[in-house]
């Protein structure tokens, strides 16, 4: 269980973490989803103590993290597979990890094992790792102390499409024993496929959150048609608002925030043909998050 | 968009509360942290040349020097100069690693007590210091025994116990130093560049400033740890030369290192 309360953090006039509060509970992966700059390592700096907040608190089992007596036998943390050192070999990090944590030896074997990393690989230097494979020696590290709480940042990043299968299965089978993950991403796909819960962060604040399937439903109609302008009319005749989706990949897509039913009488009502009709799935967040992604990029697209 | 949602969620697989863990005790820290400082390459090398460096100032000693000034003291002065270069640079790195190399954020979540973490360094550093100097103080006997055997001079042993233990604490203090500029700077590069310009660079320019001003001549004892340190060399102190000593080196190491060490337990790390 992790507790986030009212966590505020500012550089200067920049807020990079603005009154977030959420909760990652036992038996279900929370994800933690947002651009990049938005705040979501800052976070889960602040949860494990290495960034002072300006306010707010964190709180992992029930303790501030620094209260916790050993907390690598309660929480495992992966911020950054590449924050090593060059010249260790990945066998030697997990050994530093085991000895720091009073484990036996033959845990280090079980988590090379765990994370498929072969004898030989985890005899090479660290500098010599591809990020997939870092990304596993820090996987291994955080599993470590069997933690029942895991705390991910990005930890796909770099890992192939098996690698990324794996990642799921692991997490998926962590979860379903009782543990609690919570694991960041910039990509909405990658947490859709394994997060129970999501917490959608923006430029420093929180703009969605809740179960995966609550968030996904409340998307409303997504209507597809040759004639955009005479259906925005007869939707707003009647006291809709429609809004312009990329869901489709066109500019051909309207978003309703209302039943499937509704927006196909008021089309047939104002004589208007339907290339598509249906619920849309998700399309709701995926252009909540593009929005907040677009507010962020740097190149704007040509129109 | 709706937030913070109230969330119904299926009663979740709560696992068994485990016992609450030990905490860990400041050997294991102790014996990580030593360990930290052989397990690369280059801290296994930088390690080893205390003992290589020793050997070499040894036998160039034994090659270069006229028979007639073969004795401990020899020895000793040819491999003290290694050692004051040396063991500052262990201390700095053994701090500023955390932060060149990033590997802080594991030590400082495996050990969220950062003044922990720099207090078992701290002791590494100065057993490493200490050993060090042991190891030093051995290789020059074993130097000052063969070297006078070949010249076939009378060995002479003209460092009492007392003039180098204040050898082994004048290098120590210097290993110190390196330790506070890798605290404060927290930056492997800077530190190391730091620790040269402090024990190598100002000693020389103040020694140009007592000869010109007459007022700082007076008051260089008071304020110039390096020239403090320097008595401890001479085999003797007086009480006004520990005074000095005590206060120089307030002024250059327990201030800065408190700074540093406010700063480190503040800090972000990254």
């Amino acid at each position: 269980m992790i507790t986030v309360d009212s966590l505020s953090k500012r550089y200067g006039a920049f807020n990079a973490v603005d009154d977030v509060s959420f909760t990652a509970r036992p038996g279900r992966v929370t994800g933690f989803l947002g651009p990049n700059g938005a705040g979501k390592s800052t976070t889960m700096r602040i949860m494990v103590g290495l960034t002072p907040p300006d306010a707010g608190s964190a709180t992992v089992a029930g303790r501030r993290f620094a209260d916790l007596p050993n907390p690598g036998l309660e929480v495992g943390v992966l911020l950054d597979a590449s924050a090593q050192h060059a010249g260790r070999t990945g066998r030697e990090i997990l050994t530093i990890a085991q000895r720091t944590m009073g484990l036996p030896k033959s845990r280090v074997d079980e988590m090379l094992d765990t994370v498929s990393l072969t004898p030989q690989e985890a005899g090479r230097r660290v500098r010599n790792y591809s990020l997939g494979m870092r990304q596993r020696l820090g996987i291994a590290t955080a599993l470590l102390g069997e933690p029942d709480v895991l705390i991910l940042d990005e930890p796909a990043n770099g890992l192939d499409p098996a690698g990324i299968r794996w990642m799921r299965d692991l997490l998926r089978g962590y979860a379903d024993r009782g543990g609690t993950v919570l694991l960041s991403s910039h990509l909405l796909h990658e947490i859709e496929v394994i997060a129970d819960d999501l917490v959608v962060i923006g430029q420093g604040r929180i703009v969605a959150q809740g179960t995966k399937a609550e968030l996904l439903a409340g998307a409303g109609t997504l209507v597809r048609t040759r004639a955009i302008p005479e259906l925005t009319r007869a939707l707003a005749a009647s006291g809709l608002t429609p809004v312009p989706s990329g869901a489709t990949g066109g500019d051909d897509a309207l978003r309703v925030d209302a039943d499937t039913e509704v927006v196909g009488k008021i089309a047939l009502e104002a004589g208007i043909a339907l290339v598509e009709l249906r619920g849309a799935d998700g399309a709701g967040l995926e252009e909540m998050f593009l929005e907040l992604t677009a507010d962020t990029q740097r190149e704007e697209v040509a129109a | 968009m709706s937030t913070a949602t109230s969330v119904t969620v299926d009663a979740p697989a709560v696992r068994a509360p485990r016992r609450t863990p030990a905490p860990i005790p400041m050997s294991r820290l102790l014996a990580v942290e030593l360990r930290k400082s052989f397990d690369t390459r280059s801290g296994f090398w930088l390690m080893s040349s205390v003992g290589i460096l020793a050997l070499i100032a040894t036998a160039a000693t034994i090659a270069f020097a006229p028979d007639s000034a073969l004795d401990y003291e020899s020895f000793a002065t040819a491999i003290g100069f290694p050692m004051a270069v040396l063991l500052p640079i262990i201390a700095a790195l053994s701090v500023t690693g955390e932060w060149s190399q990033r590997t802080g954020l594991t030590s400082f979540t495996l050990v969220p007590h950062r003044g922990r973490v720099i207090t078992a360094k701290f002791i590494v550093t100065l057993g490493v210091g200490v050993v060090s100097m042991l190891l030093a103080a051995v290789i020059g006997a074993a130097g000052n025994v063969v070297g006078t055997a070949i010249a076939g001079t009378e060995t002479v042993w003209n460092v009492s116990v007392t003039e180098l233990s204040y050898i082994i604490l004048a290098n120590v203090l210097g290993m110190l130093v390196g330790f506070m500029f890798g605290v404060l700077l927290r930056n492997s590069a800077a530190a190391i560049v730091g620790y040269f310009v402090y024990g190598f660079a100002l000693p020389p320019l103040t020694m140009l400033l007592a000869t010109s001003q007459d007022w700082f001549e007076d008051a260089q004892p008071w304020v110039d740890f390096n020239y403090a340190q320097g008595n401890l060399f001479n085999g003797s102190m007086t009480g006004e030369q520990w005074g000095q000593l005590g206060v120089t080196g307030l002024i250059w190491l327990i201030i800065p290192l408190s700074i540093g060490l406010w700063s480190v337990l503040r800090s972000e790390v990254k």
